[in-house]
């Protein structure tokens, strides 16, 4: 593969292209297919040919189009790719009104409109393509500037001026922790060794969060040419994707990528018949939360139990097989190969002073507008929860919104106003995480939410360390003291000395986290502890409430 | 490094063990393909017996202490045979919030089974989802693969009324 063929290959998708009028995608990412996208598309398909218009509209099966609640999404876009229309709740019984309606006068009662601060609020960089192309084509990628990223590093640029690049885009890794890549990179490529290895994480194990499965489901090369992109910069040549194997649509059109990359010689032996090889594999997770800390999803690819160990020496010095590992999450690739493409600077001009870019949020929870959104690091949560996610539902009143999963923490009302980046979450006791964002409302009890995230680490503490083992259980036991009416403010006391000690002294990050959510619940919302312990009731009426649907139900 | 034994013959001749072997072989018999290997096993079995744990032990040249310490630190993998049918709650934070415990409280209520148990006749198992990403439709349920949103008590009771009286 060379510049020119690379030319060609999109002259003659273009080419293809041009002989439509319009194209109907359809979104066929987990959420939309939950509610049967796949049968909406079918009847589309039939329905163009029953009328004799295959030849001229084209049925194009796509990524994630954001609006998850209003599913199954199906846009309608003219021949330059422009967005005309696009609907929502679409059934296999609305094709023929659908399929009569291209090109003309929308149908009225399925309109999703496009013009609300959900979709015009949003800044795409990583999720540019999702929802446009079809993520099992790589035609597609490559004729919206796929690949063009690599291009130019492996023929204009030293691996030096890769790192430096990435360094001047003020990208920080996006797994939640926010370690700035550009060092990473460099660490990496300075490392003595010839064997080095990229791994991507996308072991996304925070509950409420699917930004990474959105991705790789809708736009599985760019992660690829990312990948590509850091192993030239670093002199690797193998690389794992590390995917959980509750995604398997994600693992099937990754694994389809990487075939299609092969085949083309932009991934394998001799990338672009140059001396550059990079091979991809993907390794499957098996269900457990602690092999997103790095030190155990390497001991996870090598077979073995995922357990962390301690730090240094670092993955970048010493990581898969003792060789420097790279290791980012799979939203840091996604931003890759667009920095490549228009520069560190035109990156670092958008975000925040410290945090660069944009950020993707799985928005759901007591939020209309559900669904996945990318918006410029320094939005507010305020913008971010009542602009673009329209608010509460049933005129309900906000409480709280919880970031960054068991590891996160619950932000309360008085920080709406709040611009949303790595530092000013860590300020007020939580953490960014990968983005997961849950919005909880009156009917929520925060001393439940805080023993739902407990009741997580303590299953999910891998026991090495002691106080990740028995810390994250003896907490849960006093939370469901607190829940069921038995607590004492002893056990409230207790509870911040045990958090205190987790965070200082267990070996990784979920045991170090693991009381945040004890933490910012004690911290804000205080009083609805002691309702549980003086009054003996929950304010929410959460506490008992599937107590009585058992009732219910053996009445 | 000693040399590789010899590949060792699968515990039966039930085809399903040429699946297994292509993943070890794929692998090459690498020790690190471990779980990779014991993806396929539950993939073609539904779950881990012990023949076949000793079986991928010996292919793979790894001690048996290892490979059950993997099958059993991994929520994945299970080493009890699933009910016929499975209906999977998923519990990540947006169908927590939204009632997926009662959801469960409904099925404990109604069937005696708490997640991760099987009725007794081996019809159902119910289980939980740490999250299944369709945080959109919470809560969420998948009965036999298929998601169901949006879900309340009684539409489950109603969904898995079926496979209890067929």
């Amino acid at each position: 593969m060379t510049a020119e063929d690379l030319n060609e290959l999109v002259e003659k998708e273009l080419e293809a292209n041009r002989g439509f009028t319009h194209s109907i995608n359809v979104c066929m990412a987990a959420g939309c297919l939950s509610s049967r996208a796949d049968q909406a598309m079918d009847a589309i398909k039939k329905e163009l040919k029953a009328k004799g218009m295959d030849k001229q509209v084209r049925v194009r099966p796509v990524g994630c189009m954001g609006l998850c609640a209003a599913g199954p999404l199906v846009e309608i876009r003219d021949a330059a790719g422009n967005s005309e229309v696009m609907y929502q709740g679409v059934t296999p019984e609305n094709a023929p009104e659908l399929v009569a309606s291209v090109g003309k006068a929308p149908v009225q009662s399925l309109v999703c409109d496009t013009s609300i601060p959900f979709f015009t609020r949003q800044v795409k960089v990583v999720l540019e393509n999702c929802g446009k192309i079809d993520p099992e084509r790589i035609e597609e990628y490559l004729a919206a500037d796929g690949y063009r990223g690599l291009f130019k590093c492996i023929f204009e640029m030293t691996p030096v001026q890769v790192v430096e690049e990435v360094t001047k885009s003020g990208l920080r890794g996006r797994g939640g922790a926010g370690f700035p890549t550009g060092l990473k990179w460099s660490t990496v490529a300075k490392a003595p060794g010839k064997q080095k290895y990229i791994i991507c994480n996308a072991d996304e194990g925070d509950p409420g969060a699917f930004m990474d499965r959105s991705i790789l489901e809708s736009d599985p090369h760019r992660v690829l040419e990312g990948m590509a992109i850091a192993a030239y910069a670093t002199g690797a040549n193998h690389g794992y994707i590390y995917c959980r194997a509750e995604y398997p649509l994600a693992v099937k059109r990754l694994k389809n990528a990487i075939r299609q990359a092969e085949r083309l010689g932009l991934l394998g032996q001799e990338i672009m018949n140059t001396t550059f090889n990079f091979t991809v594999e993907v390794r499957l997770g098996a269900g457990a939360f602690v092999c997103g800390e790095e030190t155990a999803l390497i001991h996870s690819i090598e077979g073995k139990r995922g357990t962390p160990r301690p730090r240094p020496p670092f993955p970048a010095q010493s990581g898969l097989w003792g060789c420097p590992t790279l290791i980012n999450n799979v939203e840091t690739f996604a931003n890759i190969a667009p920095i490549l493409r228009k520069g560190g600077e035109w990156f670092a001009q958008i975000g925040t002073e410290k945090s660069k870019g944009t950020k993707v949020f799985a928005l759901a929870g007591r939020v209309n507008n559900t669904g996945l959104i990318e918006v410029p690091m320094g939005t507010t949560l305020r913008e971010i929860i009542y602009s673009l996610g329209n608010g509460i539902p049933d005129g309900r009143k906000f409480k709280a919104v919880q970031t960054g999963g068991p590891s996160g923490g619950c932000i309360p009302e008085q920080y709406l106003d709040m611009g949303v980046d790595y530092d000013s979450i860590a300020q007020v006791g939580s953490i960014m995480g990968s983005g997961g964002m849950i919005v909880m409302d009156e009917t929520s009890c925060m001393v439940d939410v805080a023993k739902f995230f407990m009741e997580f680490c303590k299953s999910e503490s891998c026991g090495k360390c002691i106080p990740c083992r028995v810390g994250t259980s003896q907490m849960y036991d006093m939370l469901c003291k607190i829940t069921d009416g038995t607590g004492t403010l002893e056990d409230v006391i207790m509870l911040e000395e045990l958090s205190d000690l987790l965070k200082s002294t267990s070996l990784c990050g979920l045991g170090m986290t693991a009381p945040n959510p004890v933490m910012t619940t004690l911290r804000y919302f205080r009083h609805e502890y002691t309702a549980h312990i003086e009054e003996g009731k929950c304010p929410a009426g959460v506490c008992n409430a599937a107590g009585k649907v058992a009732e219910e139900v053996r009445a | 490094m000693s040399t590789m034994s010899a590949m060792p013959a699968p515990p039966s001749n039930d085809k399903r063990w040429k699946l297994v072997d292509a993943t070890i072989k794929r692998h090459g018999r690498a020790g690190h393909s471990l779980i990779e290997c014991l993806h396929t096993m539950q993939e073609c079995f539904g779950y881990l017996d012990e023949q076949g744990l000793k079986y991928i032990a010996a292919a793979l040249n790894l001690p048996l202490s290892k490979v059950y310490g993997v099958a059993t630190f991994y929520h994945i993998f299970t080493l009890k045979p699933q009910g016929e049918h499975t209906c999977v709650v998923c519990m990540g934070t947006a169908c927590y919030i939204k009632g997926a415990p009662q959801l469960l409280a409904a099925l404990e209520a109604k069937y005696g089974v708490k997640p991760g148990e099987t009725t007794v006749d081996g019809k159902m198992s119910v289980l939980t989802a740490r999250c299944i990403g369709s945080c959109g439709l919470a809560p969420a349920v998948v009965f036999d693969g298929d998601v169901g949103g949006k879900a309340t008590p009684s539409d489950v009771l109603k969904r898995v009324e079926k496979w209890m009286a067929s």
